[in-house]
Order: structure tokens, then C-alpha cells, then sequence
């Protein structure tokens, strides 16, 4: 494995020095970076020329420039790191810093939203293959793939941003969304759980009429201009995660892991009022993550408390009930921070279009709440128009590795013991329906960091894709600039690589790495 | 090497554990494997029977030309697909290469016209009448209608280019790095990698910028230049595999040239893989194009682009959305029916589609399966 490792090392650096070198001279002979300084009235003209031409050695022809830029990173093996200087004479590092925060920032949330959903609409449509609800599925992935990014962001911003807005200003909901949703809802899930005709329609029923009610609630207490959960609904949802996550794990049949997940969800009321004295106002994000680990922890307890032949089961089930049921309870602390949110900070119109924050946020609030919450609602759009789009790949992927699995003979060898569906899917298919997605898991990983160019642009966040656009924008190719781009990007994309490799061998003993 | 990369040979017996799963698309039928009752044990041998019977005394293209045929998603594509290009070439005549025909559409993309109404557009579908103006017009009273029949057919021009070029490049470094192994390979692989390993999006908006301004047709080659690694590693996957086959050692010891086994003996056994991906990049291309258009380093003024168009009037979306939804309409029905088209053909070329893909096919099936058992 070392061998390997080296081998793939001494491989990817030249691979990297090869990509570096191709995109330095690209970007250097895009275009003239004096342009503007040679049109420009100034008196001291050739001054300001001759000062730029030193600064970034533009009497080097390109592709030797590139060696005294590669010099730049060399020398950072004795301490004099740099990637040079911007045709604005700002440091390539300090530039690379803030963007790589804000695009990280940015793309994270979509990234494992994707992943999660992508799969879980992948592998229902792969369940239920040939039902019109893998046809719906299959044809909106396609839609989705084919989709303009810049499109889905624009009109996310208008309709959605907007439009959502305009409703808080006037929160009365139009009667067509009480017919609507309710069908859309009740179709989904009734393609979801499919079973005979019968089952089917009353699935459709209970799911459209649930659905009504929800609205019905949220348009008669206007919740979304004041949102919160209370103990009560924390409790029920509690509940329900909690049997989701038995039935999809140990099966309802165990019955020390249900009582797990049950306990789980009633300790959760106690730590809602512990949570909510003094309204947590003095927390912080390690704080926060510190509690979530204690709440896991808790979790796990109980399980192993409850017992039984495989307690660690119980625990893991514990886990996640109380890993959910403290995400709920700081979900409804965020809610009710959001009515002095959205009036303070956001003048009524808290959902975002434009930039990663609120300018100035500090001097309004220091409040955790807040700050998270603007965060929250910059966030929003964005994170909503990228993973619509890549949503679409991992939902075909996984379909594709779950309908190759359950074909295989150690699924019919798992059905001829007579193990039960939940078992054969959960445990034997869907695991090694996972083993291909790390490589693509991976790959997307490296371009993540390389930021969704076109989605900051649109909505005006200025992350890597900002710093690449401007780079190479009307003022002149700014080749440092460009360059500390792909620096960032090719070397996130070979690690990507390689890891991608490392997991696979990892997760399936059949492959080997050649040393 | 990726370990994830590389296709395993066909002889591995349908599991597909490093197969890349964009080209393993796998519409396993649902004959038996969900359920496998006893019962349908015997429907699927039939069934087995009765598509062998179907496809007897067929050559391997007739068998994927009528699985495509089948495909109705794919054939409802292919239609929209020349209806587009039909409409396009036809609107606004021929203006490459300094050949000129005139369309039949009355007002020229270039053309100004006063602005009548607004600029809204005249099209209505019920009753069907087209207007002066069926899209609208700009604020310089350009006809949107003439402007977007022109960028559709820089965008389709720009995508056969990228796809023509892009498949031989990768073909030819994909089937020569395959073939010889050794000191080529990791070459001409290690080049792959490292255009790779660049994003796709940060390449061609650089070449954009370069020679974006020397017209659509140097853009699409340009285009073309960067998006071939894909296919040349996929290529190089499927030579690896089959240069170790019977037909390959029998055309050696005929005495056949390494250029003749590679391009006459391998390649047509690979073309399912070419001609899939070719199609997907096709479709990825528009979106690419689009992207760089839009993001200014793409077609120039005045020629025009889907997404130059779309560059153009990002400002006017509030006033005048129009300008923006009927390029992006057009983006939008190219690149999905391509896409179509791409996952018809690859069920089409897919070995391990045994079974009939649409509800046609179903009943034609079942109509044969009667047929059989009543002889």
C-alpha cells in the first residue's frame, strides 16, 4: 500500500507540474494584462506600465515565466511561500484564503444534501423499477441534468426568493396550493410505498390529507412569519424519526431497539426546556458541536442500557434517534430567533438573493442565532440551485448500482434463506450499492473546491468562482490570479483522486491495488 | 491508474464492481430477479427463447438499430432533435464560411425593426398565429425569434464540431495508448490526466477568452481540444480489454498491422462505448458552451450563442423575461433530447439488456409469446 502510495505521489506531482504548466501559458496568452494601464490618460503612463512589467515579470516570455513562479512555491520549502502578486499587487495567498472560506462555505450544505437525497430518490426508484413513479423520477433526473445552472439559479432567485418574500409580506396562501401540494404529496408517496391498488390509494389518502392539514395549519397560524415547534410537535417528530429509523435499521421487531428509539425521543423534552434556559443565548458552534456529541453519546446509553443480545444495535439506533431529536430542538431554537431575524436584521425580507452575509451583521447582533440564521438564508438559494443539479447524477447513479446489486446472485442467495425484504435491501444491496459511488463522491469532492463559477456569479458570492471570473474578466488576463485558482483545484482533485482510490480498496476486498 | 477507472473485461461475468456507472446503465430486466417464484422461472425461459427467436439470423447492428428503434423516449428525441435543426437552418439560412443563403424568416438576426408594443412577444398558441414577432423583440428592436433560429444554429454547429473532434482525439490516443501498453500508455495517459485534472469549465473559458472573438467555428474547435479525455479513457479501457481476445491474436497471425487490428479489428467492437459517451458529451457541450456564453467568454458579438443571448439580457429577466426564457427553452430541449437519445443508445448497445424497453415493445413481445405457444 505504501509503494502504491508513493508510486501514485511521484505520479500526481508530475501530473500537477504537466496541468500547471498547460494552464500558465493558456492564461498568459489569453490576453494583454496591460491593456487598461495602455489606454489609460495618466500622466505617468509608461511609468505605471513599467512598474506593472516589474511586478509581474511581463518581460519574461510565458513559458519561462512559469519557472519563476514555480520558484515562488519551491522557495516555500524555505519559508518564503508565494504565488506571487495580482495585477492589483494584492498576495495570490491572501486572496485564495477568503474565497476558498466562502466557496467551502457555500458548496458544503449542497454537496451532502445531494449525496443524501440523490440516493434515497435513486434507490426508491430503483425499488419500485417500471412504476410510474420511476418514469416520473427518471424523466425529471434527465430534466435536471440538462438543466442551465445559470437558469436554475435565476429563477430560483425570482420565483422562489422573491416570491416567498412577497408572501411574507402578505401571508395568505392561494387556494390552489391546498389542492396541489396535498396531490403532489399524496402522489409521491404512494409511488414511494407502492403495494396493491388498495393500499396504494389509501396511502395516497392518508398522504394528501396529512399533507392538507399541514398547510392548513401553517396558513391559519401564519407560521411562517413566525415559525416554531414546541415540545409537543418535537415530540411526535421525535417519534416518527425514531420508528423511520428502527424500521429501516433493526426492523420493528426488535423491540429493545424500538423501546431505544422511543426512550430517546421522550428524553428529548427535558432537554428541550434544559436547552431553552435562558434561551441558550451565550452558545457558540464548538459549544453546540460539543453538545451534539454529548447528545449521541446519550443516545448510545440508552440503548445499551435497554440491552438485549446485540446491545450495540440499540445503541447505534439511540444514536441517530438523538442525533435527529437535538437537530429538531436547535431547529426550533433557530425558528424562534427568526420573526427578530427577519424584522431586524433582514427589513421583512429575510430570504436572500444576493452575497454570503449581511454587510455589517456585527454591528446588529453577535447573537448565534442570528448569525447562524443569516447565514442560513444566504445560503438557501444557492445551496438549493446546486444540488438540484447534481442531485439528478447521484439519483441515476444510485438506481443504477442498486438495480445492478439486486441482481446479483448473493441477493437471490439472501432471498432463498428467507431473510426479509428490509434486511436483503438494507443491509445486503444498498451497502454495496454504495462501493461505486465513493468514486464519483470523490471526484465531485475535488471540483467542490473549484466553487460553482456560474452559481456565485449569479447570486454574487465571492468565492473561487468570483475569483476565477474575475481573473480572467475585461481587465486583462490576471494569470497569478488563475493560477492560484488551479493550484487550489488541482491539487483538491488529486487528492480527491487518490483517496477515491485508497476507499475503494477499503470497502471492496476484490480489488487490489497494483504496487 | 484510477483502480475505479477501468471497465473490467466483459468476460467478468456481469458484476460491474469497477465499472465507471455512467456507461453501465443496467435496465436489468424485471423478468426474475425481484421475485423469483417458480413460476417465472419458466415465463423468463420462454420469454429467453422467444427474444433469441426474434433476433435469429440478425447481425449485431441490426439488433441495437432495432433495440434503438424500440427506444420510444429516444425516437420522440431524434424527432425534436431535426425539427430544431430543420427550423434553425431553415429560419435563418446559412451565414458560415463566407457561403450566405437567406432563410425564410423575414427579418435577419442582425436586422434592427421598430419597436412595436413594447417588444412583447406576438406568438400565441391558441388560436395558432406567429405574429410579427414571435418571441419579441430586444430594446434595440432586434426580432428574438431571428436571434435565437441563429444562436441555435452556432450552438448546434459548436456541439458536432466538439463531437466530431473530441471523438477522434480520444479515440486515437484512447486506442493507441490500449494497444501498446507500456511507455505510450502511461504517456499518453498522464497527458489525459493532467488535462483532466484541469476543470473543464476553467479551460475552455481561457481558450474562450483567447478565440472567442475569431467566431463560433475556431470556438468549437477549440472546444473541441479540451473535452476529448473522457472518452480517450474510456477507449483505453475497452482496448485494454479486448486486445487480449481471440480475434485479435488470429488478425496478428494473418499478419495485420497494429493500425489495421487497432482501428478494423478493435475499434468497431468498442463503438457502443463511443457512440454513447459521444452523444452525452454532445449534450454536455450545450450546457458547457451556454455556461462559458454566459459567462462572456464565449461567442462573441455580433454573432450569437444560446448562451450568449442569454449574456446579453441577464439584466433585462424583470423587464423583459422573454429575452431570457426562449434561448434557455431551446438549451433546455436540445440538451435533454440528446440526452435522450444517449440513454436510448446505450440501452441499445448494452449486452445485458435482454428485455424489451417500452410498453410497444412489451406488447409486441407478449403478441409473439402467443404466438409461440399457439404453434
Amino acid at each position: 500500500m505504501l509503494t502504491f502510495l508513493a508510486r501514485r505521489l511521484v505520479a500526481t506531482v508530475i501530473v500537477l507540474l504537466v496541468a500547471s504548466y498547460i494552464v500558465y501559458v493558456l492564461a498568459a496568452d489569453a490576453g494583454d494584462p496591460l491593456a487598461a494601464l495602455r489606454t489609460s490618460t495618466s500622466r505617468n503612463k509608461a511609468e505605471l506600465i513599467n512598474l506593472r512589467i516589474a511586478q509581474l515579470d511581463l518581460n519574461v516570455p510565458a513559458p519561462l515565466r512559469y519557472f519563476i513562479w514555480l520558484g515562488g512555491i519551491l522557495s516555500g520549502f524555505v519559508g518564503h511561500f508565494t504565488l506571487g502578486k495580482s495585477v492589483a499587487g494584492q498576495d495570490i495567498t491572501d486572496m485564495l484564503g477568503s474565497a476558498v472560506g466562502v466557496t467551502l462555505q457555500l458548496l458544503t450544505a449542497s454537496f451532502i444534501l445531494a449525496i443524501i437525497i440523490g440516493i434515497l430518490i435513486g434507490i426508491t426508484s430503483a425499488l419500485r423499477q417500471y412504476s410510474g413513479y420511476d418514469y416520473t423520477v427518471t424523466f425529471l433526473s434527465f430534466l435536471f441534468f440538462s438543466l442551465p445552472s445559470f437558469f436554475v439559479a435565476v429563477i430560483l432567485k425570482a420565483y422562489v426568493g422573491i416570491a416567498f418574500n412577497n408572501y411574507l409580506d402578505n401571508p395568505k396562501i392561494a387556494w390552489w396550493i391546498y389542492i396541489l401540494i396535498p396531490l403532489i404529496s399524496g402522489l409521491i408517496w404512494m409511488g414511494i410505498l407502492g403495494g396493491t391498488a388498495r393500499r396504494r390509494l389509501m396511502i395516497f389518502g392518508i398522504a394528501a390529507i396529512a399533507t392538507f392539514a399541514v398547510i392548513l395549519y401553517i396558513g391559519l397560524t401564519d407560521w411562517f412569519d413566525n415559525p416554531a415547534l414546541g415540545p409537543v410537535v418535537i415530540l411526535i417528530l421525535a417519534i416518527g424519526f425514531g420508528l423511520l429509523v428502527v424500521a429501516l435499521t433493526t426492523g420493528l421487531q426488535n423491540r429493545k431497539s424500538l423501546y431505544t428509539a422511543l426512550t430517546v425521543a421522550v428524553v428529548g423534552i427535558p432537554a428541550y426546556y434544559a436547552f431553552n434556559i435562558n434561551r441558550a443565548e451565550e452558545i457558540n458552534g464548538w459549544l453546540l458541536l460539543l453538545l451534539g456529541l454529548v447528545t449521541i453519546g446519550v443516545g448510545m446509553l440508552i440503548g445499551w442500557l435497554w440491552g438485549g443480545y446485540d446491545r450495540w444495535q440499540s445503541a447505534r439506533t439511540g444514536a441517530i434517534t438523538a442525533f435527529l431529536t437535538g437537530g429538531l430542538i436547535v431547529a426550533d431554537r433557530f425558528m424562534s430567533s427568526w420573526s427578530v431575524y427577519s424584522d431586524a436584521v433582514a427589513n421583512g425580507r429575510p430570504i436572500a438573493t444576493v452575497g454570503s452575509g449581511t454587510p455589517d451583521l456585527s454591528s446588529i447582533s453577535h447573537s448565534f442565532w442570528i448569525t447562524g440564521l443569516d447565514s442560513i438564508t444566504h445560503l438557501l438559494l444557492p445551496t438549493i440551485s446546486l444540488m438540484l443539479i447534481s442531485l439528478a447524477g447521484y439519483s441515476r447513479y444510485s438506481r443504477a448500482n442498486l438495480l445492478d446489486v439486486m441482481n446479483s446472485d448473493y441477493i437471490r442467495t439472501a432471498r432463498a434463506k428467507g431473510l426479509n425484504e428490509r434486511t436483503v435491501v438494507m443491509r445486503h444491496a444498498f451497502r454495496n450499492s454504495l462501493i461505486p459511488l465513493t468514486t464519483i463522491v470523490a471526484f465531485d469532492f475535488g471540483a467542490l473546491l473549484g466553487g460553482a463559477i456560474i452559481t456565485e456569479t449569479v447570486f454574487a458570492w465571492s468565492g473561487m468562482g468570483q475569483l476565477f471570473n474575475i481573473a480572467l474578466g475585461p481587465t486583462g488576463p490576471d494569470v497569478n490570479a488563475i493560477m492560484g485558482f488551479f493550484v487550489v483545484t488541482g491539487i483538491a482533485a488529486v487528492v480527491a483522486n487518490v483517496l477515491a482510490d485508497v476507499a475503494y480498496t477499503a470497502l471492496d476486498p476484490r480489488i487490489r491495488v497494483s504496487v | 491508474m484510477t483502480a475505479g477507472l477501468i471497465p473490467p473485461p466483459p468476460t467478468s461475468g456481469g458484476s460491474s464492481l469497477a465499472e465507471s456507472p455512467e456507461d453501465s446503465e443496467p435496465e436489468i430486466g424485471d423478468t426474475n430477479a425481484v421475485t423469483p417464484a417458480a413460476g417465472n422461472l419458466e415465463d423468463s425461459r420462454a420469454e429467453n427463447a422467444i427474444e433469441l427467436k426474434e433476433v435469429e439470423g440478425l447481425s449485431q447492428g441490426r439488433i441495437v438499430m432495432r433495440r434503438f428503434l424500440r427506444h420510444r423516449g429516444a425516437m420522440i428525441s431524434l424527432g425534436v432533435v431535426i425539427v430544431i435543426i430543420l427550423l434553425a437552418f431553415s429560419a435563418e439560412g446559412i451565414d458560415a464560411l463566407g457561403i450566405v443563403i437567406k432563410g425564410w424568416w423575414k427579418y435577419r438576426w442582425t436586422d434592427i425593426d421598430n419597436i412595436q408594443n413594447g417588444g412583447q412577444p406576438t406568438l400565441s398558441l391558441w388560436p395558432l398565429n406567429w405574429g410579427n414577432h414571435p418571441f419579441g423583440q430586444d430594446s434595440l428592436g432586434r426580432d428574438v425569434f431571428a436571434l435565437v433560429m441563429r444562436g441555435t444554429q452556432q450552438s448546434i454547429m459548436i456541439v458536432v464540431i466538439v463531437g466530431i473532434l473530441s471523438t477522434v482525439i480520444g479515440v486515437v490516443i484512447g486506442s493507441v495508448s490500449g494497444f501498446f501498453r507500456g511507455w505510450i500508455d502511461t504517456l499518453l495517459m498522464r497527458f489525459t490526466d493532467a488535462i483532466i485534472i484541469i476543470p473543464l469549465i476553467v479551460l475552455t473559458a481561457v481558450l474562450g477568452r483567447t478565440y472567442g472573438n475569431l467566431g463560433s467555428f475556431v470556438l468549437a474547435i477549440v472546444l473541441g481540444l479540451a473535452s476529448w479525455t473522457g472518452l480517450a479513457r474510456l477507449v483505453r479501457g475497452e482496448v485494454l480489454a479486448l486486445r487480449e481476445r481471440e480475434f485479435v491474436d488470429a488478425a496478428r497471425v494473418a499478419g495485420a498491422s497494429s493500425g489495421r487490428i487497432m482501428f478494423l479489428h478493435i475499434l468497431p467492437n468498442a463503438v457502443g462505448v463511443v457512440v454513447v459517451n459521444t452523444t452525452l458529451l454532445m449534450s454536455a457541450t450545450i450546457l458547457t458552451e451556454a455556461a462559458i456564453s454566459f459567462l462572456g467568454f464565449g461567442v462573441q458579438q455580433p454573432d450569437v450563442s444560446l448562451g450568449s443571448i442569454i449574456n446579453l439580457y441577464q439584466n433585462a429577466f424583470n423587464t423583459r423575461p422573454w429575452l431570457f426564457f426562449s434561448p434557455v427553452i431551446f438549451i433546455i430541449l436540445i440538451a435533454l433530447a440528446i440526452n435522450f437519445i444517449g440513454d436510448g443508445l446505450r440501452d441499445a448497445f448494452d449486452p445485458r439488456q435482454k428485455r424489451a424497453l417500452n410498453k410497444a415493445a412489451r406488447k409486441s413481445a407478449a403478441a409473439a409469446r402467443q404466438k409461440a405457444t399457439a404453434r
